[in-house]
């Protein structure tokens, strides 16, 4: 018992010591390269976020004295106020809050069809079959490359004739398609995860499609829900081009609202305003990546099955 | 409990033909085997009667239904997997209940067979919990109950206990051999594992190749195996096959082997007359053998061969002796198995009787 006892002493102390080792050891080169080059990164991001933030809650004037690095001598949030209800975008003058309106109106539509046609989709050619199910993804995957810019007058003239161009139901039925080829090979490639056995024991259950779908698959796909839900989310909310090219008046989205406020030709930049307005814009996403991030990151890497 | 039949099946994959012209037949309540090496089309044979593969061509009955062409879930079937297979985001009881709700079963009797089954599997306790949760052997008892909720006609397993370790296995063999003697559904039961079949079953249906080589009760398999193929698969450690020539004279019958040792056939069942220096594959099971070095009384064959090693396995043991350039394998009691030195020689008899006698060029039984 005794020399049991003693060999876990003497193991024991073994152990801690290289642990008190780790805790002396010396910055070397190579890790002061590492940490020059991170600080280098993150000076990078932040030196123009901080030049933005404090410039938004400065005065016009003491913006003319041109020390962008300085801090506001009178803080003020005069410029938040006047981006969000009076800057005009062309001649219409009601501030962001128009164009941020009519993304949330772009987004929660387009986001709902978007994912509820691909997650079907995609549950469908992963786990049934379907006959040229192959040829089908494969047509997909080309889609999942075509460039907008070649399908977009072609585009327009769908929209037109089906009488959604230039509202903002045109946008968002434009973003759900355009964004229908990726999610579905992102749902297809997650649900082909699934063992087969589950399907059958499913099919030998129930056999019916949308019951097999709605109580035992869905409940398995949180994670990549998560991950199609953020990356939808970004790629329509910071959307610029699509926007511009089916939002009629005053049913564009923020950013062309933005980008419309901005590039003024005539009378004074408010540079202040200007960046207030921008970083309104960036909030919605931000707030999204803070809230859910750790999600879209352990959705990324789970697989659909656990345990 | 009906019977399950298949008739003149056919499935091809391509231009590969896994399963030829196959016929079987199991009588309602009893427990068929699927035995057979992996690729021998054994789990296809029973996903086509799920309904889970399409059959190529012929028809599978159960009862008087043709269910060739039904839906899985209108076949009256249910299934135990290999991997278990439990929805993984539901609790045990979501697991059982969900087939029944499906089915459209009334609440109160979906409450009523679900608290039956976890009784009889002893999963009551488990009952709120969700597989990852679960050994696996409580995962396995819990697929089972799936399977038993559903008051299926005809129970299918494929190789349900090959994921356990061997001890919970035969806990398992026990649990699922109990539940057919009680509740006596039709099972069809796939494996590779010829102690599963042999403990379990009461017909037991030897594939290789695509083929039924051999289709019989346990003892029948064991003790008369149809074919070269059957007489090595079944048994641990396999029955020895040696080539032999039949030698005929004054009406007796007795087998030369190369080495030059015989054996005496006069007591075999010949199905027809034996052929004088017709060349054949005499079976042996090792556990016939009378012990080494013992007197033997009419035995058909007497043999002094050296030891080549033993091998001890707990309540067994086996002997190798040497036999020419190969080996002849041997049952002996533990206690005498320390007594086999390597290099030693043996005298070894085989009683009348026991041999088994197959054609060298077809392979079948004589």
């Amino acid at each position: 018992m005794t020399d049991i006892a003693s060999a876990a002493t003497v193991g024991a102390t073994i152990d801690s010591r290289p642990i008190v080792r780790r805790r002396r050891k010396r910055i070397t080169g190579r890790s002061l390269a590492v940490l020059a080059f991170l600080t280098i990164c993150a000076l990078f991001f932040c030196v123009p976020l901080y030049v933005v933030l404090t410039t938004s809650l400065k005065t016009m004037d003491e913006i003319r004295q041109g020390n962008i690095f300085a801090l506001p001598q009178d803080w003020t949030l005069e410029a938040w106020r006047f981006a969000w209800f009076e800057a005009c975008s062309g001649i219409n003058c009601n501030g962001l809050r128009v164009g941020f309106w009519n993304s949330v109106l772009i987004l929660v539509p387009s986001l709902l069809l978007s994912i509820a046609l691909s997650v079907v989709t995609g549950y469908a050619l992963a786990l049934w079959e379907v006959r040229w199910a192959g040829t089908f993804l494969f047509l997909l995957f080309l889609c999942a490359f075509v460039p907008f810019q070649i399908i977009m007058y072609p585009l327009i003239a769908m929209t037109r004739s089906i009488g959604v161009y230039g509202t903002i139901w045109g946008v968002a039925v434009v973003h759900a398609v355009l964004a229908m080829p990726v999610l579905t090979l992102i749902f297809r490639n997650y649900y082909k995860d699934i063992p087969q056995e589950i399907m059958s024991a499913a099919v030998m259950d129930s056999g019916s499609f949308w019951r097999i779908f709605g109580e035992i698959i869905l409940p398995m796909s949180g994670n990549i829900l998560i991950v199609v839900l953020i990356l939808q989310l970004t790629s329509i909310w910071n959307d610029y081009l699509i926007g511009v090219t089916f939002g009629g008046f005053n049913t564009q989205p923020m950013t062309v609202n933005l980008a419309n406020m901005v590039t003024v030709s005539t009378g004074t930049a408010s540079y202040n305003v200007d960046m207030a307005a921008a970083l309104l814009t960036a909030i919605p996403p931000l707030l999204i990546y803070f809230f859910v991030g750790k999600f879209f990151v352990a959705g990324i890497t789970a697989g659909a099955i656990k345990g | 409990m009906p019977r399950v039949s298949f008739e003149r099946i056919h499935k091809t994959y391509g231009s590969v033909a896994v399963l030829r012209d196959l016929d079987l037949a199991v009588e309602h309540g009893d427990f068929l085997v699927l035995l057979g090496p992996s690729g021998c089309g054994k789990t296809t044979l029973l996903n086509m009667l799920a309904g889970l593969q399409e059959v190529t061509a012929g028809r599978i009955l159960i009862g008087e239904r043709d269910v060739t062409d039904l839906d899985p879930k209108d076949r009256g079937l249910a299934m135990v997997f290999q991997s278990y297979a439990l929805y993984p985001t539901k609790t045990v009881r979501g697991n059982l209940r969900f087939g029944l709700s499906a089915a459209r079963l009334p609440a109160q009797e979906a409450d009523r067979r679900v608290a039956w089954a976890a009784k009889l599997l002893q999963i009551e306790p488990l009952l709120e919990r969700k597989p990852a949760q679960l050994s696996g052997g409580q995962r396995q008892r819990v697929a089972i109950g799936r399977a038993l909720v559903k008051h299926a006609e005809v129970l299918l397993f494929d190789e349900p206990l090959s994921n356990l370790d061997a001890k919970l296995r035969t806990e398992m063999r026990l649990e699922i051999k109990r539940l057919h003697d009680e509740l006596s559904p039709t099972v069809v039961y796939v494996t590779h594992d010829q102690i599963e079949a042999m403990t379990m079953a009461t017909k037991i249906a030897v594939m290789n190749g695509g083929v039924i080589q051999q289709f019989g009760t346990p003892d029948e398999i064991y003790e008369r195996p149809a074919n070269l193929f059957v007489a090595g698969f079944i048994g641990a450690p396999a029955m020895n096959l040696k080539t032999a020539r039949l030698a005929t004279r004054d009406g007796q019958v007795a087998g030369v082997f190369g080495n030059g040792q015989q054996i005496d056939l006069q007591d075999y069942p010949f199905a027809r007359p034996p052929q004088g220096g017709a060349e054949v594959v005499v079976g042996l099971r090792p556990e016939y053998f009378g012990a080494p070095d013992a007197p033997a009384r009419d035995a058909a064959a007497a043999w002094e061969l050296p030891v080549a090693h033993t091998e001890r396995t707990g309540s067994d043991a086996t002997g190798y002796l040497r036999w020419g350039e190969g080996l002849l394998s041997l049952r002996v009691e533990p206690s005498q198995a320390a007594r086999l030195k390597a290099g030693q020689t043996v005298r070894v008899t085989f009683p009348k009787g026991k041999a088994n006698l197959f054609d060298a060029a077809t392979g079948t039984r004589l």
